[in-house]
């Protein structure tokens, strides 16, 4: 189970730890972004309910109708997509990302993919009835990548 | 002052001494490390000289990139045409003020109803002084300047769940954090149990810094009294008078105080990016990019979108939609090409260019942002609480509370920022109705200013995921994605070179767009002096 966004870090009782924090240096959950303060505290939903998930997470980009959007560039509609057929490929871009979507897996964990993959694989004219296991996600996630500091 | 010297220890030297003292050199090195990489380093305008005659080059966008890429390649003596999609210049530097409308993908549109002279900054909104190159072209451009106010010690830090979930001050928090971390770390140095030896003139030093960081007592104790609000504030102010006798406030309970988390938000306003001074346009954001824009509008088409961009040895075409005309499919042709177009939307165009450029341009996710901008019928941040400018920090998903820097005092409306998120937060937000993110953005302000409810008057709330034109705020670029794919990105590949906040290292700031444009332009034409 990975934690999502961690919370504020809490002072260590240990010298160093304060010789750093007197520093300015004391960790700094999710600085990824320059001119970004809410990584700080912008936690993700621990819920592992697939609709809560998707309104949190997916929505703002995919739409509450799951239909996308068209502008200078296309965001992929997730309802009634083919590509949704065979559940390891939703699976892949969540944990990964795909061209301009971020990658989610430092938000969510294998059950909360796997809800959320099944959620949208079930709903918005989608009615696929293979679901998706958290062992699913387990077996093809990779390490995180590093966001730049 | 260093007593084997005589001198004083230089900042450097005081803060190798530390971290040796910490055992943590390698935490010093990577502070230096990071100073480094958020630097800019501008040199002044580019010199472009000796272009050869009747050479063209098609500038695809009319952001800052592309709008700083076409002003100097025509002063180089380049035929120059930009291409943009949207109706006006800017790119994402943008202002909204009251009679503007937005649409969003997905088809929501607001209607900003702000008071005359307000505004927000939908996407960046503050300069750091160390932003050269930007900070050039304002001046060269004529674009005013005035101070943003980062950081207020009389603004809020709230956390809810410290304190009650009641906001404090700044400056309480910044004086009991320092107060207290030094009077711990004086206690282990006169009680010797650092964790290695240190000389005498470095206890020395340590102990004078402690007793000045955190205004300790001769017996090196932090408490309350009127030594303490030197730095915290009183609890009754100095005044005039028979009863100007000052009251000096309790402190926080240091337990308290280190669990709250509170004193992240001081560190991060230590930042190379947020010291002091930090600028603002005078009367918004997009007087840099109407700046921009006098110089070169009469070169840029709007209304078209790029479909394709093609190249071969002899030239670049551009195969684009002119939404001017029905979209007519049209083809531009120019000798090079320099595309700012975001990679969000440049990774769904057909680029020819070579398989490591095109990896790269699929390879760098987009940032969703969102940022709520808030008008009251007064400036209550003023007038009841003495907050001007600056911002309040919150763990809530809208995490921070900008208010303005300028024209305080005003007996007239004024607009606040009332959330500024990234990451999950923004998320979020995006995925409300533009309606929804104004009420979620009242509902946690209120929590830090009990008068928004009933000084409320309008709201716009822009999720820059959303954002017809980028789908996305910024480029997020990882340790790997840079390893694997920066070189390929930002080289020139045949005709074609890139350049935006996501060809530099100043991403997500106007600053890269501008280092990225003049390091493009240079090199293209390095490259077509030097063609045959």
């Amino acid at each position: 189970m990975r934690a999502p966004q961690r919370a504020p870090q809490r002072a260590m009782p240990h010298l160093g730890a304060l010789l750093l924090l007197l520093l300015g240096l004391a960790a700094m959950p999710g600085r990824a972004l320059a001119d970004a303060a809410a990584n700080v505290a912008g936690r993700a939903t621990t819920s592992t309910d697939g609709q809560v998930i998707y309104t949190q997470l997916c929505q703002g980009c995919h739409m509450a109708n799951a239909r996308g959007g068209v502008g200078a560039a296309r965001i992929p509609a997730l309802a009634g997509n083919a590509k949704l057929r065979n559940g390891g490929y939703p699976v892949y871009v969540v944990l990964n990302g795909y061209g301009a979507m971020p990658w989610l897996s430092n938000m969510l964990n294998d059950a909360q993919v796997a809800a959320v993959v099944n959620y949208v694989r079930s709903h918005f004219g989608n009615a696929y009835t293979d679901a998706v296991k958290p062992e699913d996600v387990a077996a093809v996630r990779g390490p995180d990548p590093t966001i730049e500091r | 002052m260093n007593p084997r010297t005589g001198t004083e220890p230089t900042r450097r030297q005081l803060l190798m001494r530390i971290g040796v003292a910490a055992g943590s050199a390698a935490m010093y090195q990577a502070m230096t490390r990071l100073g480094h990489a958020a630097g800019t380093d501008f040199a002044g305008s580019p010199s472009l000289s000796g272009a050869r005659p009747g050479t063209t080059v098609l500038v695809l966008g009319a952001g800052l990139a592309g709008m700083l890429a076409a002003y100097e390649l025509r002063r180089a003596g380049y035929g120059v045409r930009v291409l943009e999609y949207q109706s006006r210049s800017g790119g994402r530097n943008f202002s909204l003020r009251g009679g503007d409308t937005l649409t969003e993908l997905g088809g929501a549109t607001q209607h900003v109803k702000f008071a005359a002279g307000n505004y927000i900054n939908p996407g960046p909104w503050r300069i750091p002084y160390h932003h050269q190159g930007l900070l050039h072209y304002c001046k060269l451009f004529g674009v005013q300047l005035e101070p943003f106010i980062e950081v207020n010690h009389n603004a809020l830090l709230h956390s809810s769940v410290a304190f009650g979930g009641q906001p404090q001050r700044y400056r309480e928090v910044q004086a009991d954090f320092t107060g207290y971390t030094a009077e711990l770390l004086a206690k282990a140095i006169n009680q010797n149990k650092l964790d290695q030896p240190i000389g005498d003139d470095e206890k020395h030093d340590l102990l004078a810094a402690m007793r000045g960081w955190g205004l300790l007592g001769r017996d090196y104790g932090y408490r309350s009294g009127n030594l303490a609000s030197l730095h915290r504030g009183f609890a009754r102010d100095q005044g005039g008078g028979p009863d100007g006798a000052p009251v000096p406030a309790a402190l926080f309970g240091r337990a308290e105080l280190m669990k709250s988390g509170l004193w992240e938000w001081l560190s991060f306003n230590m930042s190379y990016d947020f010291q002091t001074t930090m600028f603002q346009p005078v009367g918004g954001m997009d007087m840099i990019g109407k700046g921009f824009a006098k110089q070169v509008n009469d070169l840029v088409t709007h209304n078209v979108k790029v479909t394709r961009i093609a190249q071969d040895g002899n030239g670049v075409t551009v195969t684009y939609e002119d939404n001017s005309h029905g979209g007519a499919v049209t083809e531009a042709k120019a000798d090079w090409c320099v595309c700012t177009i975001p990679l969000s939307v440049l990774s769904q165009i057909d680029v020819q260019a070579g398989g490591p450029m095109k990896a790269a341009i699929q390879a760098v996710p987009y940032a969703s942002s969102v940022k709520i901008g808030l008008e009251f019928k007064r400036r209550f941040w003023e007038q009841d609480e003495q907050i001007y400018g600056g911002i309040s920090f919150t763990d809530q998903p809208i995490s921070q509370i900008s208010y303005p820097s300028t024209s305080y005092f005003a007996d007239t409306p004024a607009v606040l920022l009332g959330g500024y998120m990234f990451g999950a937060a923004a998320y979020a937000f995006a995925g409300m109705t533009p309606e929804q993110r104004v009420e979620e953005a009242l509902r946690q302000g209120s929590v830090l200013h009990r008068q928004y409810r009933q000084e409320f008057s309008n709201g716009v709330g822009v999720a820059w995921s959303r954002m017809p034109w980028t789908l996305g705020c910024c480029a997020t670029w990882s340790e790997e994605t840079r390893k694997a794919h920066y070189a390929a990105l930002t080289a020139i590949d045949g005709r074609l070179v890139l350049a935006g906040e996501h060809a530099s290292y100043v991403g997500c700031w106007q600053e890269g767009a501008i280092l990225s444009s003049v390091s493009a332009i240079t090199r293209l034409h390095q490259r077509a002096v030097g063609a045959a």
